[in-house]
């Protein structure tokens, strides 16, 4: 049976890819509630990480015409990310729509960078939502106190900030999927 | 709208995957995660992902070339299919390409290499599979570069791969090397794949079949995306420790 390809740095130089319009989700004519998300990412040495690719891709609301739930974005020269797109709202639980579990509003995140052999991958939540306690990935997390990694929170009206650190005593809970 | 498909993608098989920490690539020292990630068991968000139209999305195959001029170099085609770890054909789904040109340097303002770049080279294409699953682009072959992971560090020649495939748990970022590469067996970023069968795996080979006569050397680069599993709505929740008890990383 063939087996997955194996997965390799993106490197320093992906910006060749990279596209400022990206970040911008709500670019296709999107309407609804509109936020913005940023944060900073570190590394194990506090030093801000200025060379990553941040990636997110978000189930709710739905993929439309206007709307792809997708966005990249580079972080800056000062290791901030920062996305504009429209808030999501609770999920069906990893059993589907047949399942009785419900997921919390939530982005899943993906940064890629020199440094990282393949992807790491965790998710944005939003500080007061309803549904932290039962949801299914959050209360995997243990200790509970790790759980605020993925917390974002409100630090201005509509715009909602979560930092990131690879490595080190708060380090941002990271997802095996 | 067809209901989105949520049957889980399979696990990795131990080896074949790079680990976050990798004594022999310096760069993850400070910024490989020191907690192991936490398996999830996978819902919508991993289940389906970001599909790229492309009218919206153009493709650009050929590199070798900008309307005032063609790169210097050696001209080759790159052609290869897309499937799953089931064998079947992963159609209309986009790649993106980057690589340093035929000198070895990067047109990108952090690669400070003394070669010379190359105005009329792109540096970066995207392609999209046909219907089988099959794309095809034309480039240059990338040169070497030095790095300074350690003494006399160099990269092989290598083509960087982005590819998203029908799920968020798909998403695939590599590189693909040239067969018969002298510095393969130096390269700290091929040799943190701890099965030397995965590694080779990501060499393309010649094929004189695929060259054009008297115009471009011709390689195949297959790629193999995770498979659905076999299982619909498997919720499975078994630690990520237990699928890895074959891991054997002590050599590398």
């Amino acid at each position: 049976m063939p087996i997955a390809t194996s997965s390799q740095t993106i490197g320093p130089y992906w910006h060749l890819l990279h596209d400022k319009a990206w970040s911008d989700l709500t670019r296709f004519g999107a309407t609804g509630d509109i936020i913005h998300i940023t944060g900073t990412i570190t590394d194990g040495g506090g030093n801000l990480i200025t060379d990553a690719c941040v990636e997110i891709w978000q189930a709710s609301p739905p993929v439309s015409e206007t709307f792809e739930g997708f966005g990249r974005a580079a972080t800056n020269a000062e290791g901030r990310y920062t996305f504009k797109t429209l808030r999501p709202t609770p999920l069906p639980g990893p059993n589907g729509p047949a399942g009785n579990s419900q997921q919390a509003p939530h982005i899943a995140l993906t940064i890629l960078a020199r440094g990282l052999t393949k992807a790491l991958t965790t998710r944005i939540y939003f500080h007061g939502d309803p549904g932290h306690e039962t949801d299914p990935v959050l209360s995997l997390i243990e200790p509970q106190t790790r759980r605020a990694t993925l917390i974002a929170r409100e630090t201005k009206p509509s715009v909602w900030t979560l930092d990131i650190q690879l490595q080190g005593a708060n380090e941002t809970v990271f997802l095996e999927i | 709208m067809s209901a989105p498909n949520l049957t889980p993608f399979r696990p990795e098989i131990a080896g074949t995957q790079p680990d976050y920490a990798a004594n022999i690539y310096g760069s993850t020292a400070l910024r490989a995660p020191r907690h192991a990630p936490v398996r999830i068991a996978q819902s919508i968000t991993e289940t389906t992902g970001p599909q790229f139209r492309q009218d919206r999305y153009p493709g650009n195959p050929d590199i070798s070339k900008v309307p005032t001029g063609e790169a210097q170099g050696q001209r080759i085609v790159v052609e290869g299919h897309v499937r799953d770890e089931d064998g079947k054909p992963v159609p209309h789904t986009m790649i993106e390409l980057w690589q340093a040109n035929s000198c070895g340097r990067y047109h990108h303002e952090g690669d400070q290499h003394d070669a010379p770049l190359d105005q009329h080279f792109q540096g970066s294409g995207r392609v999209f599979t046909n219907a089988e699953g099959k794309y095809r682009y034309t480039t240059i072959k990338p040169g070497a570069y030095p790095w300074r992971n350690h003494h006399n560090a160099w990269r092989p020649n290598h083509i960087h791969y982005s590819l998203f495939g029908p799920g968020f748990a798909t998403r695939l970022i590599t590189q693909m090397y040239f067969e018969g590469d002298p510095l393969l067996k130096y390269d700290p970023i091929y040799n943190c794949i701890p099965d030397e069968a995965a590694r080779t795996r990501l060499v393309a080979s010649f094929e004189l079949g695929l060259t054009e006569p008297e115009w471009a050397l011709g390689y195949r680069f297959d790629i193999i995306l995770r498979g659905r599993s076999a299982t619909p709505f498997e919720n499975d929740q078994t630690p990520a420790h237990a699928h890895a008890h074959a891991h054997d990383h002590g050599n590398h």
